[in-house]
């Protein structure tokens, strides 16, 4: 049974059309995460799934409830708000009893829900404080907290950790999916953050301008993206577009440093209806320096020379900037076998693990 | 040997003048107004007080009399009168403004139409000087060409409303026009209160499944309590300088019913060349402002040392 279920949901603003017939599902305890950049409607869907927003058509079903003109409070969800929303007036303990408290459940079972929750996030030193008092990682676990206390059929993320400094965010995020572990409950989490989005989900919303463009997991998501936008969010650094011709239907042609054409074996041929103009899309961890033991290991390598423009270590890998033609991509290297400067070496790349697009439709191929 | 060395004190270089200039002049920029509310606030209120304690009558004069000019004030019945009316006064005026003006910004805030259109009608009172609000409203008040005339002219005949022309019902028409001015003042500071709060607070309040009015009363009052403080800390000074309202709205009258104490300071000092009685009567104006303000500075400070101590 789903948890959660999206029906051709629209959603507009006068004659601004912020969502535009989304469609999606949610099995009993899955993760969902809404990826996409700032104004892509992510958060007007939370907000839509909560009952904060408006519908303007489509339906939302909870469970196997219809919940389109439901109240927030009967919708039986519980939401994290970026800001977190603490009350500030109230102690943490009021905090978390005070929905319990405007449904009128007995003081006796209100303690006994905000003991075990404040064990189950380790808040119980912190129950008398107010908000004010904590730091940015206690507040992020009081308002799960408040959140838990509930015990509700969903649970709703809006960007929780987007407040957070950058060590700590990588904390809370594994105590998040250590939480969703332990509870199982049904997660809808929006995040502009690719990364936690990837971590976190066992599925993955990718959304731009009001529609989602592919829905499936992190690792289908990263290994085939349905199209350009989508290979181009997903992963940093981003996956390299590189324009290429068709010239059979197993090999393309790229453009090298030189001008001249470097002709490339596709691992897989490509249907007759594709465009004789492709665009060739790597990841940089799929480019290497070539070897011929590299192309016993993995047949689908296909080598071109490329001058290494410039190169940026980073400790754990080394990425290098390197000319093709008139554009420049980005490879990942390990820092003992690295490029150096001005060097031209001859590249490697995994054709296997290679995306074509079409560059007009900008779908992959 | 070279430890010794290291401790001799070295004589820090000598600032260059730009940078001394720099910090110079915030103070020197800020000198004349400090100099000048000392000097009006502290010195003249001392002086003040002197002359409380000083046999002056038509000009200061320095004989001292001790308590005696206190003693004489309280023996008037019109003194008397006159601070009764300023705590009625405040006490009314202060709840019945901050109770009207967190109603209209409430409502208000409800996303009303044409909201901007509200708020300057309701504010529109603030920019009305207290001379021309206490004259408009005595006419409104006057049996005679007043409220009570035009619904009479309705066909009502019985109709009475002379709130003014009765000495036990006075001074509540003076409260009734001094919350009109400043409901729409105290209304636009709730507002801004209101709207400053952070909307995810509403919404998580929302799926909390509390009522609108548990919303209010829980969360969105308790996050603006500041705002209560400064409204009430500004209409409380309002209150206590309540002169031109009382001046242009009843004379103070009928006989001395609404008599307040700053007519009164006004009248010995001014009127009948008592400025030593006057002076005791601004120093019981300082103390009936004393009685609020210092309570709330000491709260002020007893509230910033237990967050210290929490925090």
């Amino acid at each position: 049974m789903s948890a959660l279920m999206i029906r051709d949901l629209h959603k507009s603003y006068g004659g601004l059309e912020i969502l535009a017939g989304i469609n999606l599902e949610a099995r009993t305890g899955e993760f969902i995460a809404l990826v996409g950049p700032s104004g892509c409607g992510k958060s007007t869907l939370l907000a839509m799934i909560a009952g904060l927003e408006t519908v303007t058509s489509g339906e939302i079903w909870i469970g196997d409830r219809l919940v389109n003109s439901v109240q927030p409070k009967d919708r039986d969800i519980a939401m994290v708000f970026q800001s977190y929303a603490l009350y500030p007036t109230m102690t943490v303990r009021q905090n978390i009893t005070f929905g319990m408290e405007s449904r009128g459940v007995p003081k006796a079972e209100q303690a006994e829900a905000v003991k075990r929750v404040a064990a189950l996030l380790q808040i119980e030193q912190l129950l008398k404080r107010k908000p004010g008092q904590l730091s940015g990682g206690q507040r992020q676990r009081v308002a799960m907290g408040r959140a838990l206390v509930r015990d509700p059929k969903l649970f709703l993320f809006d960007e929780p950790l987007s407040n957070l400094d950058a060590k700590l965010r990588v904390d809370m995020r594994t105590e998040i999916k250590k939480l969703h572990h332990r509870v199982g409950k049904t997660t809808v989490y929006v995040t502009h953050d690719q990364v936690e989005a990837m971590t976190l989900a066992s599925r993955i919303a990718v959304m731009n301008q009001g529609s989602v463009q592919q829905f499936d997991t992190p690792k289908r998501i990263y290994d085939r993206p349905t199209n350009m936008f989508v290979a181009g969010f997903m992963g940093s650094p981003a996956m390299n577009f590189i324009p290429a011709r068709l010239t059979g239907s197993t090999s393309i042609a790229v453009r090298a440093a030189d001008g001249s054409d470097a002709t490339l074996a596709l691992a897989a041929p490509l249907p007759a209806s594709a465009p004789k103009d492709v665009v060739l899309g790597v990841r940089p961890e799929h480019i290497y320096r070539f070897t011929t033991d590299l192309k016993s290991r993995k047949p689908a390598v296909e080598s071109m020379q490329a001058p290494v423009e410039l190169v940026e270590p980073t400790g754990a890998e080394t990425l290098a900037v390197l000319r093709l033609g008139d554009l420049e991509i980005t490879g990942r290297f390990e820092p003992d076998d690295a490029p150096v400067m001005g060097e031209t070496i001859t590249l490697g790349i995994d054709m296997s693990r290679a995306c074509l697009f079409d560059p007009t439709t900008r779908a992959l191929l | 040997m070279s430890t010794h060395d290291l401790t001799v004190p070295v004589a820090p270089p000598a600032a260059p003048w730009r940078q001394r200039l720099g910090t110079m002049v915030p103070i020197l920029v800020l000198a004349p107004s400090l100099a000048v509310s000392f000097i009006y606030v502290f010195v003249f209120t001392l002086w003040t007080l002197y002359l409380s304690l000083s046999n002056s009558s038509l000009m200061p004069t320095y004989g001292f009399v001790g308590l005696d000019n206190y003693a004489s004030l309280w023996a008037n019945r019109r003194w008397n009168i006159a601070y009764t009316n300023l705590f009625l006064f405040s006490g009314f005026y202060i709840v019945g403004s901050m109770a009207i003006g967190l109603l209209l910004a409430i409502l208000i805030d409800q996303r009303v139409r044409g909201e901007a259109v509200w708020r300057t009608i309701f504010l529109y009172p603030l920019a009305v000087s207290f001379i021309v609000t206490g004259t408009v409203w005595s006419w409104l008040y006057n049996p005679v060409d007043g409220i009570q005339a035009f619904v009479r002219g309705l066909g009502w005949t019985d109709f009475s409303f002379a709130l003014t022309a009765n000495r036990n019902t006075a001074i509540y028409a003076v409260i009734i026009t001094g919350i009109w001015q400043s409901s729409g003042f105290a209304m636009a500071l709730f507002l801004a209160g209101l709207r400053s709060v952070d909307p995810d607070l509403i919404k998580a309040a929302q799926i909390d499944g509390a009522s609108v009015s548990r919303t209010y009363r829980k969360v969105i009052l308790p996050t603006i309590a500041p705002i209560f403080l400064a409204v009430a800390v500004i209409q409380i000074q309002f209150a206590i300088k309540t002169f031109d309202l009382v001046a242009a709205l009843t004379r103070g009258g009928p006989g001395v019913s609404t008599t307040f104490p700053a007519i009164y300071v006004y009248d010995l000092m001014f009127q009948r060349g008592q400025i030593g009685e006057g002076a005791a009567a601004a120093m019981m104006m300082l103390a009936a402002l004393a009685v609020v303000l210092v309570p709330y500075s000491l709260w002020i400070v007893w509230r910033r040392r237990a967050e210290g101590r929490n925090g």
